[in-house]
């Protein structure tokens, strides 16, 4: 039987941490040589967190499925990073960060993490800083900011439009010296496909070597995932094509509860599909908000080009809808209107699938030369990918699958519910609620691998001195290597499959994207939760992988990770269906207010649904952690 | 609709480092004109599992031109015909119907070829273990703001630090050198003033690592030519200053 026991440490929210970190076991300097950390991913998250602990003194082995840890999806982010600084002198604080952030979450995420999360994002700076991250400067040499969706003070820190790959940078160069030293143990192009147990604790991984093909042990006194989120599920987001939810879905299987796998975010200015050949989907960052006006012809037949739109027959619908906030709506709302209007067949664009976002008026105002500064990389990589100029025609966007605020469970340790496994970043599912703000995906990931796990993690072993790493010929770890390569083999054994492995992906992502995607209601998600294990059942029958097991394979590789979505997704589905209201990124047709706006329900779900696997012909059963909040008072937002 | 292209491609295959290679011919019809080009990949990919033939392995991840994982020899040019362009952002507007185009991957023998267009680039991580970092543990360091850095020190550090090691230097290069790659790692943290303790010993120690690997430089610039982020020259002319200097100071602190 699981008990969700989030261990919040006792007393005011402001002394938790401080509290927490006295009263955790420590493992003397000396000691820390003696135990053998596994550290999974090496984005933002993963990266810190095996340099961080390398530094303390542990042995770390660190895995990625690139070539070198440098590939991580963080290094996509643009915008930049928040930290409670206040060097704007504007009234922030560690309170204003921890509270803008549960109120952006929509209140669903626990108060103690966030508020950690607050504290430890000024330490975050610091160091970076430190290690030679090129942040944006004044000219007095002094750090420059600038505000970010969602915020009324200016708490980003940024590097250009490039925050996240400094970011990363700066996390793989500490990792590169630990590796120098010989205190990490790189493992690239390793795929891990399973988490192993004994006697209930996780004691190793195991991987598949992508260029040889070898299934094999790697054991550990603890196992730390750090594998990004789950968006690839809906097939087409902004998230790289590796991006996969295996480690965790394996995991999941292995009896750690997923959280609140309904809670996606969509982001609003993305770049709309060109056609069914289109693999991914391309952000655009979300400052062009600033600037640009959103409108979409008011006829649905209009047939003429922006430019011969008459004034008076465009429809401005955010500007008109908020008059407060107008463009400058948080991420749900505007995605969900950007929606509205496309559904009503007023899409622009040759498939009719985007609204404008034009700067027409900016330049007339400021001049292309002003708007060139602020934007000019933006508008080159836009015409890149479409072939169509921003200054003279307007840009077409729309809202694409971009982060992913569920994940799997964890405690204020950020360990899951198998003792001794641990998710970090995107990965877990604790801070930032059922939506997240901007600029907080970058802060999380490092929070919690710089200055969160290298102090729990050593609670969980201190008390394990002495104890040998399970030995990788145990049967615990044979048996998984085992399954592992069975279950790998299986695909290229099968001989007469009709679709490769892209085909039954995109299948799934238009079913999930269809009916849990920006809006869902009862009977979509009960369709959805009929289709989806058609369509795995087709998938697991039909799918056609060529080449050998035995070397690179590609296509090997994506079957696994597939196969994995194509369980998770029916979770995802059933997660969203259970939530009849809708906060954050959740959107249930049902509970909306009377204007159309999203209606949550705190009587019935400020909670955390965490979910436990049955087995894979059992419906599984969720667990509630209640949230409590003692600090933050729940309101309803309204940018009207 | 896009416009559709009628293409025919010259695709490198290759089992492994030590197999022998050969070009597969192939036609690729109907191909989007708004679809990158590995997106035209994917196509041929699907295409090749229809008729059973195992599908052309390439390298790709973000498809953003940020995370460096792309990057092949197109007609000779690294990440083809498109300025400051990575592979994955290379769109098929910029090809004519008819055209052949000859895809491979980078070639030098620090970057040998895995499987068809993918190589092993992990030369350029052991260059960056030799020093490419500033050494600071987590939780030693001062407030951000005590470390005064002028903008256009900040900025130039950018420009160096945008580098994202695809490659396509040492693929464009006549020697397979790899100075633009590690010059762009040492400008930005050499012109850093945290980066100053460990600066000498960085330089020499990453400058002589980059030597058992990679060519010398010979001046060509076509590494910067084939730059997705067209990092500048300059970085190799003020690595090689750092270089020569690196030789006495290191003596002299090491004596000290």
């Amino acid at each position: 039987m699981v008990t969700l026991d989030a261990k919040i440490p006792d007393g005011p929210i402001a002394e938790k941490w401080d509290n927490h970190k006295f009263s955790v076991k420590l493992v003397n300097p000396a000691n820390k040589r003696r135990f053998d950390v596994i550290v999974v991913g090496t984005g933002l998250a993963g990266a810190s967190a095996a340099a961080s602990l390398a530094e303390l003194g542990y042995n770390v082995k660190v895995f990625t499925y690139h070539d070198s840890p440098r590939r991580a999806h963080s290094i996509a982010a643009q915008g930049g990073v928040n930290a409670a600084k206040n060097y704007r002198n504007d009234g922030d604080s560690v309170h204003r960060l921890f509270y803008d952030t549960v109120k952006g979450g929509d209140y669903r995420s626990r108060e103690a993490n966030v508020h950690r999360l607050a504290q430890v994002s000024v330490d975050i700076i610091d160091q970076c800083a430190a290690q030679g991250v090129p942040f944006a400067r004044e000219y007095g040499g002094l750090l420059a900011n600038r505000s970010f969706g969602g915020a009324q003070v200016s708490r980003t820190f940024y590097a250009r439009g490039q925050t996240g790959q400094q970011l990363l940078i700066g996390a793989y160069q500490a990792l590169a010296a630990q590796i120098a030293l010989g205190r990490v143990t790189l493992y690239n192009r390793s795929d891990v496909l399973d988490v192993v147990k004994k006697d209930g604790e996780a004691v190793g991984i195991v991987t598949r070597d992508m260029l040889t093909g070898e299934v094999s042990a790697h054991s550990g006194h603890a196992v730390v995932l750090a594998t990004g989120g789950y968006g690839n599920v809906y097939y087409l987001s902004t998230n790289a094509m590796m991006c996969n939810v295996s480690a965790s879905w394996r995991a999941h299987r292995k009896g750690a509860l997923f959280a609140n796998p309904c809670y996606t975010q969509i982001h609003p200015t993305c770049i709309p599909a060109a056609d069914e050949f289109q693999s991914k989907l391309t952000l655009m960052s979300e400052s062009l908000r600033n600037d640009g006006r959103i409108w979409v012809p008011r006829d649905s037949d209009e047939a003429r080009g922006a430019d011969q739109v008459p004034e008076d027959e465009r429809y401005y619908y955010l500007e008109e809808k908020y008059p407060a906030f107008g463009n400058l709506v948080p991420r749900d709302v505007a995605s969900r209107n950007a929606k509205t209007v496309v559904d009503e067949g007023r899409g622009v664009g040759p498939l009719k699938n985007g609204v404008y976002l034009d700067f027409a008026a900016a330049i007339a105002r400021d001049g292309v030369e002003a708007v060139k500064e602020r934007y000019g990389n933006l508008f080159d990589m836009y015409e890149r990918i479409t072939g169509e100029d921003p200054y003279t025609v307007p840009m077409r966007i729309y809202p694409a699958t971009h982060y992913t605020m569920g994940g799997l469970w964890v405690d204020y340790n950020l360990m899951t519910t198998v003792p001794g496994l641990y998710a970090l970043g995107e990965a877990n599912f604790s801070d930032h609620g059922a939506n997240r703000l901007g600029a907080s995906a970058l802060m999380q990931g490092l929070a919690d691998g710089y200055f969160v796990l290298p102090y729990t993690i050593g609670d969980y072993l201190a008390p394990k001195l002495g104890d040998s790493a399970v030995p990788t010929d145990d049967p615990v770890f044979t048996e998984a290597v085992q399954e592992v390569d069975d279950r790998t083999r299986q695909w290229t054994a099968k001989t007469g499959g009709t679709h490769g492995v892209e085909h039954y992906h995109r299948e799934l992502g238009k079913i999930v994207w269809e009916h849990c995607g920006m809006a869902r209601n009862e009977a979509g998600l009960k369709t959805a939760l009929s289709e989806i294990p058609a369509l795995r059942e087709e998938f697991r029958k039909n799918v056609k992988v060529l080449g050998s097991p035995d070397g690179v394979n590609t296509m090997l590789e994506k079957v696994n990770r597939v196969d994995d979505f194509m369980e998770f997704a029916e979770l995802k589905v059933r997660d969203a269906l259970h939530r009849r209201e809708s906060c954050g990124g959740h959107f249930r047709e049902e509970s909306q207010t009377p204007e159309g706006e999203a209606l949550r329900d705190d009587e019935n779900f400020a909670y955390v649904g965490a979910w436990e696997w049955n087995g894979p012909d059992a419906e599984p059963t969720m667990h509630k952690e209640e949230l409590n909040f003692e600090t933050v008072a729940l309101t309803q937002r309204s940018y009207k | 609709m896009s416009k559709m292209l009628n293409l025919k491609l010259k695709i490198w295959r290759q089992d492994g480092p030590h197999s022998q290679g050969a070009f597969l011919e192939v036609d690729a019809n109907d191909i989007p004109e708004d679809a990158s080009f590995l997106e035209m990949l994917d196509v041929v990919n699907e295409r090749l599992i229809d008729d059973d033939v195992e599908p052309v392995t390439f390298a790709h991840d973000c498809r953003e031109g940020i995370c460096g994982t792309c990057g092949v020899m197109i007609n000779g040019q690294a990440h083809g015909p498109e300025k400051a362009t990575a592979t994955c952002q290379l769109h098929m507007r910029k090809f004519n119907a008819g055209d052949e185009i000859v895809i491979e991957p980078w070639k030098a023998q620090s970057f040998p070829v895995l499987k068809d267009l993918m190589v092993d680039r992990r030369a350029f991580d052991r260059i960056v273990e030799a020093g490419g970092y500033i050494s600071a543990p987590t939780g030693t360091a001062p407030d951000a703001n005590e470390i005064l850095i002028p903008k256009e020190v900040a900025d130039t550090a950018m420009d160096a630090a945008a580098c994202i090691g695809c490659g396509a230097c040492v693929a464009a290069c006549p020697n397979s050198a790899a100075q633009l790659f590690t010059s762009a790692k040492l400008a930005h943290l050499n012109v850093l003033p945290q980066g100053q303790p460990e600066r000498w010993k960085r330089t020499e120690n990453m400058v002589e690592t980059m030597e058992d690997f990679f060519g010398a430089c010979t001046n060509h610039g076509e590494c910067h030519e084939a730059c997705p982020k067209e990092i500048p020259l300059d970085f190799i002319a003020m690595m090689n200053r750092d270089y020569m200097k690196s030789k006495t100071k290191n003596r002299s602190l090491s004596s000290q």
